[in-house]
């Protein structure tokens, strides 16, 4: 691979505190290095913004609900069409791309690194399936771990090793990187269509509570030093009165002592961020989760803006889609899976006009600009829930210029305009605070190492924008940064040009990331009697067939971690 | 070499993807497949039977084997020179093959379509209109204590899907037969039916009308009419408490109901009834579907284009409209000009008009086994036997999947699916895609 050296750009570098100095960067063997031979190629990057890759620490991009969502909605697609070119294939956009699609949109933002946030353990095969199948990027998923039964029982058990012997078994089996709840106990109550609203209320037939259930898993995340936080979706999604839920959940694992990151990861609070008491009196309850989360350290969370645009709603959360279906009206696919969890998706648009949709739009910006530290907060859409990941620089544009904001301001619905705090906020993020929301802390949330800064032996993940930071102020010139993000000037992915002036150059395959924590071989004993005495009463699939093999990922990259158990 | 016992092998006959079977093999022969239904033990026992051993091209009017070198050439020749080809079949392949097979479609500018064109197709139009409240089946082993067949007769077609899935399993809130009630709604008595605590015989083509009178019912309102679909309204009303009164139902539909008079209307209509009795219960519809990868060929299909049948990419870019794009009518127009068959036999199964026009254009069959379609090819190149022979990814009917695994060798010298498709694809390349 030839040596590269990308000269003269404003590299911003929030991790090791690099705010637009003009630097030189060189790439050797798909790394950050020192320096270069003379020999090494040159690219000018003068008057043009570096940044490492970004990393999306949540987008449903693959595995079976993301696939059912693709073939329950053509009309999502016809219009989108992706032409194939000699050197890409040929796919489908708009709010749930066709795999190869959606790997060169992110390229083209600049996006190197995507985590599929939900995949049931059951058919991760698919999710992996799908991730192979994705162009560029390197990736990675979350298994669902909040209605598991085996969880559920040991839960009601107390048996905390042998749950985290579960888990690491879990993670190894269906190569899945972290611990992902959605809505604990709510999805086994669905079972029999009902659902649980508060941390307090029993599940059915297990007799546990959802604050069990997350206390547990947040206690397994420690004890197997596992390198991202608990990854959670509260219970209670999209209802009105919901954000006291987030809270408390946020509030019952703070006495859980952190191992060098937060203990729990709070996504897309835009949905569970809600106060009042009814749909028409729904306010944002932004204010009162920005000040929790600046006043604690176990905790992180990411808004998922909503976009004003046709959407496509997914989630692991069976019995919140149907409440929303019932609103919405429109196309609802539900698919359960066994002991494990459920899924649900409907096509949706969001309006202006709507008081509930513009309520939700500025709970996410609020929540963005009222949490101070920028290391607490990361951008997302959920996507393809509050809207595509092509949205991005439209987000961009809005945390940057609060002119940007004002425009969609004076579009929304009246009464949202009187009743949300937004309007008057006048924080306008830099671009290091971009830089730290959409790669820098993210790869740190996410304990990647490698990804999401410059320094020497980061992985070679790129991107280059055109903005001039000394020419350009972003709170003015809102909209060429918009269309600077949206096009990369050039993408490098592991040490290779990949995307030229927004266009894909040259196709590559990304790495998909895992754990394997090593747990002590009494307690991994114990726990496999467990399951091997009760796996076939609990699934159709045999317990030999159960386990991903890891041939199945084309580029697999294994993170083991030593743990307590 | 002496025999083996192989556990936990998945069948790759009917989509319920039954993994615990027992294969006792010495490497080349399969002398048993145990916990398997009849058809998978004559499926496992019978893999020598009627194969292709060598690669056969038509000269002179016969087909004569060939070379692999010589076949391939000729199959990529054959769809690099057409200007609409047909790229039909996968519902008996892996999904290694089938992303092969899109791979090559997009490269020759071609349609590609799979067997749900002409089974589960309408389905597919169904959920596009109304969605679908589904499950894997494990949750109706462990919940449902309403089980509805409707148009299908799975004791034949999926002989386990009763003992392992539905009335004769054993759950964790359901433990036997008697914890469940079995409706079986069907044109006539069935093998299935005979099982029903409720047989409902309807006329024929009359399901729609039989299903909207359900979702009358379902919602409290009157039925004016005495009878319908040659059923009393009394029995309809019956049935209709039946599934309100349920604590978790299952509605599982064949070929009756997709391949019937309102064909993806019938499928809409089951899809809104379960859909709408979500509202006051629990209930789920699964799709009887039949071959065992037909699920992994829309499923690869979905995520690679999009779309999950019928994908015309002539344009360089996926298209999806049924009727348009659809083999069958694609062929039945006369605007197909090749076809490469993989895994299928199109001959045998589509209908006249096309299978007319089929006979008129060069086919290329990648087919383990003769088939009508074969003998009527220009080029037939053996393939190995996925889950017997090759090992591959397969979606099971509730899109579970699974790894069929390889259990004894191929005869010698024939390729996997994947390995003729990637030769035939090189081969392409080299020739510069299309002309």
């Amino acid at each position: 691979m030839p040596e590269l050296l990308i000269r003269n750009g404003y590299v911003f570098d929030p991790l090791n505190e690099v705010e637009a100095e003009k630097m030189d960067i060189s790439v050797r063997d798909g790394m950050i290095v020192e320096r270069v031979g003379r020999k090494a190629r040159l690219l000018d990057a003068s008057g043009m913004t570096v940044m490492p890759g970004g990393v999306d620490i949540h987008s449903h991009i693959a595995g079976s609900k993301a696939n059912c969502a693709r073939m329950m909605r053509p009309e999502d697609h016809s219009k989108d069409p992706e032409p194939k070119t000699w050197g890409t294939r040929s796919g489908v956009g708009h709010t749930i791309p066709s795999v190869f699609t959606t790997g060169y949109r992110y390229a083209r933002m600049g996006y190197t690194t995507v985590f599929e946030p939900a995949t049931p353990p059951l058919k991760t095969r698919h999710t992996h399936e799908e991730l192979n199948d994705i162009p560029i990027i390197d990736k990675g998923c979350f298994p669902l771990f909040g209605n598991n039964w085996f969880v559920m029982e040991y839960v009601k058990q107390g048996r905390i090793e042998e749950l985290a012997a579960y888990v690491a078994w879990m993670l190894e089996a269906t190569k899945g990187y972290a611990i992902k709840i959605v809505n604990p106990g709510g999805i086994e109550a669905w079972r029999w269509g009902g659902n649980v609203r508060r941390l307090d209320d029993r599940v059915p037939n297990f007799d546990v509570t959802p604050k069990e259930i997350v206390r547990a898993l947040c206690q397994v995340n420690s004890l197997l030093n596992l390198p991202h936080a608990v990854h959670i979706h509260p219970n209670g999604l999209a209802e009105p009165g919901n954000y006291q839920t987030t809270i408390d959940t946020m509030e019952c694992v703070r006495d859980i002592p952190m191992r060098g990151h937060p203990i729990m990861h709070v996504t897309h609070v835009q949905f569970t961020g809600r106060k009042g008491w009814s749909w028409p009196d729904v306010r944002s309850g932004a204010p009162e989760i920005a000040d929790y989360v600046n006043t604690h350290d176990h905790v992180s969370i990411d808004p998922g803006q909503l976009i004003f645009t046709n959407v496509t709603w997914m989630t692991a959360d069976g019995p919140a889609m149907f409440a929303l279906f019932k609103l919405a009206k429109t196309k609802w696919f539900n698919a359960d899976v066994e002991s494990e969890t459920g899924a649900g998706i409907v096509s949706a648009t969001y309006k202006k006009s709507n008081y509930v949709n513009a309520i939700q739009w500025g709970i996410a910006l609020e929540l963005a600009l009222l949490v101070k530290d920028p290391w607490k907060i990361f951008l997302t859409t959920d996507h393809p829930n509050g809207g595509p990941f092509t949205a991005y620089p439209r987000v961009i544009s809005w945390l940057v210029s609060k002119e940007a904001r004002q425009r969609v301001i004076n579009k929304i619905n009246r009464t949202a305009r009187r009743r949300l705090d937004l309007p008057g906020i006048d924080r306008e993020y830099s671009l290091h605070e971009i830089a730290t929301v959409t790669r820098a802390a993210t790869a740190k949330s996410l304990g990647l190492r490698s990804k999401g800064h410059l320094g020497v032996g980061a992985d070679a993940d790129i991107a280059i924008y055109n903005i001039e930071p000394p020419k350009v102020d972003p709170a003015k010139e809102y909209k060429s940064v918009r269309k600077a993000f949206a096009r990369a000037a050039f993408t490098i992915k592991d040490g290779r040009i990949v995307v030229k002036k927004g266009e894909v150059v040259r196709s590559v395959q990304g790495r998909t990331f895992w754990t394997r924590p090593e747990v002590s071989e009494s307690v991994m004993k114990t726990m496999m009697r467990d399951l091997e005495s009760k796996f076939d009463d609990y699934y159709t699939v045999r317990m030999a067939n159960y386990p991903i093999e890891g041939q199945y990922l084309s580029a697999s990259q294994m993170m083991t971690t030593s743990t307590g158990v | 070499m002496s025999k083996t016992t192989l556990e936990n092998v998945v069948c790759t006959f009917c989509a319920s993807g039954c993994d615990d079977l027992e294969i006792t093999h010495d490497g080349r022969d399969i002398y048993s497949a145990r916990n398997g239904c009849a058809i998978s033990l004559s499926r496992f026992t019978s893999t020598r039977e009627s194969r292709i051993l060598k690669p056969l091209l038509r000269t002179r009017g016969a087909l004569r084997p060939t070379t692999f070198a010589r076949a391939v050439d000729r199959a990529a020749s054959i769809l690099s020179n057409a200007k609409y080809p047909l790229l039909y079949g996968w519902s008996q392949t892996s999904c290694e093959a089938i992303s092969s097979g899109i791979e090559l479609a997009e490269l020759v500018g071609g349609l590609i379509d799979n067997t749900t064109t002409s089974c589960h197709g309408p389905t597919i139009l169904g959920i596009q209109d109304v969605g679908e409240a589904t499950c894997t089946l494990g949750e109706v082993r462990h919940s449902a204590d309403l089980v509805i067949y409707w148009g299908c007769n799975p004791i034949h077609s999926h002989p386990h899907h009763a003992i392992r899935f539905t009335i004769f399993s054993k759950g964790r809130f359901r433990r036997t037969r008697k914890d469940r009630k079995l409706v079986v709604v069907d044109v006539r008595r069935t093998d299935t039916a005979k099982l029903a605590d409720r047989f409902v015989q309807i006329q024929p083509n009359a399901d729609y009308e039989f299903l909207t009178a359900l979702r009358t019912a379902i919602k409290g309102e009157e039925i004016e009419q005495s009878s319908i679909a040659g059923v009393p309204t009394e029995t309809v009303e019956e049935i209709a408490d039946m599934m309100v009164d349920c604590e978790f139902g299952a509605l599982f539909f064949g070929l009756g109901l997709t391949m019937t008079a309102g064909k993806h209307r019938n499928t809409e209509a089951a899809l809104a009834l379960v859909r709408d009795l979500n509202y006051v219960t629990k209930f789920v519809i699964i799709p009887m579907r039949g071959w065992f990868n037909v699920t992994g060929a829309n499923e690869v299909s979905t995520w690679q284009t999009g779309y999950p049948y019928a994908v015309d990419l002539t344009q360089g870019y996926p298209r999806f409209n049924p009727g348009e794009t659809s083999a069958i009518d694609a062929l039945a127009r006369a605007e197909v000009d090749a076809a490469l068959v993989v895994a299928s036999d199109p001959v045998s199964h589509f209908p006249k008009a096309a299978v007319k026009h089929l006979l008129e254009i060069p086919i290329v069959t990648v087919e383990p086994k003769t088939t009508p379609t074969s003998e009527v090819s220009d080029v037939v190149i053996p393939s190995a036997i996925l889950g017997i022979e090759a090992t591959g990814t397969i979606y099971r009917i509730d899109g579970v999947p699974l790894e069929a695994r390889r259990v004894v060798d191929p005869p010698v010298g024939i390729r996997s699916d994947v390995e003729i498709l990637q030769a035939i694809i090189e081969r392409v390349k080299r020739l510069g895609g299309r002309r």
